[in-house]
């Protein structure tokens, strides 16, 4: 069960990322409740989360925003391991943030990385998972927060 | 610490993006940069080779954590200066990597400004 001051946390996570990190703010969507299989861009960062909550993070985005998202970074090197590194490291940062409100007993793993636009996602069956929408310049890319 | 003297500077985290965002970002002339490390156990084995003054420490990462690496270079160097820059953002955390012998807290994301703000405050 996620409630929506949780949510809210996720979404203001989100939305400071872009703010300091790309220096560019993001225009965030509602959540909204997923339905069917996880839609995935073409690279995916994802966080297990242990303790008091158990689920995963993960966020979702194209190629092409990342590399934006790289460039207004200063960062030279637009590799496909940059990009791995890139959606790891966003997905870290927004779950981490997140335990300003839940708390350290909010344990996250390290990132692993999913590529290709029908990975493996890890998702408990029955377990509600919320889609945050992302619009960042001319691209969109998605926050997937499943809690139980 | 004498910001005229030459420090050495160690980095550890397990982004190469953000290895080479803090290295790029920084604007202290008297820091030069000894080695960069991936996670704790690497960060330790570079620590001994290099004897580094200022070290920036993540804390999530593979094979060994920011708070274990901590105590160990602590261990090592009492005198090393450590700032901690990462995404965890609740006050017990801060407090245990304090504990540890961390002197500073950066969270992530972060700008060029808090970065160096971060990084003078150490080195005072």
């Amino acid at each position: 069960m996620l409630y929506e001051q949780e949510l809210k946390t996720f979404v203001e996570g989100t939305t400071n990322f872009f703010e300091v990190a790309a220096q560019q703010p993001a225009t965030i969507g509602s959540p909204y409740l997923m339905e069917g299989s996880p839609a995935v861009h073409e690279y995916t960062g994802v966080i297990n989360i242990s303790g008091k909550r158990e689920g995963v993070v993960y966020f979702t985005a194209p190629k092409a925003m990342l590399t934006v998202l790289l460039m207004k970074m200063q960062e030279n090197d637009f590799s496909h391991e940059t990009m791995r590194d890139l959606v790891g490291e966003v997905a870290n940062t927004i779950s981490g943030n997140a335990r300003r409100d839940f708390g350290r007993d909010f344990v996250i793993s390290v990132p692993s990385v999913l590529t290709g636009e029908k990975p493996d996602v890890p998702h408990k069956p029955g377990q509600r998972s919320f889609i945050i929408p992302i619009n960042w310049r001319s691209h969109s890319a998605k926050l997937v927060v499943s809690l139980s | 610490m004498n910001g005229k003297r030459s420090l050495k500077l160690m980095i550890v985290d397990d982004s190469n993006i953000m290895r080479r965002r803090i290295e790029r970002s920084q604007q202290f002339e008297e820091l030069q940069l000894v080695g960069t490390a991936g996670n704790g156990l690497e960060a330790l084995e570079l620590f001994k080779k290099t004897d580094p003054d200022v070290v920036t420490m993540d804390l999530t990462m593979p094979r060994m954590d920011g708070i274990e690496c901590i105590g160990k270079l602590v261990a090592l160097k009492p005198a090393v200066r450590i700032l901690v820059i990462s995404a965890l953002a609740d006050k017990a955390t801060a407090v245990e990597a304090m504990e540890k012998g961390a002197n500073g807290f950066l969270n992530k994301p972060f700008t060029d400004r808090q970065l160096n703000e971060a990084i003078a405050e150490l080195m005072r």
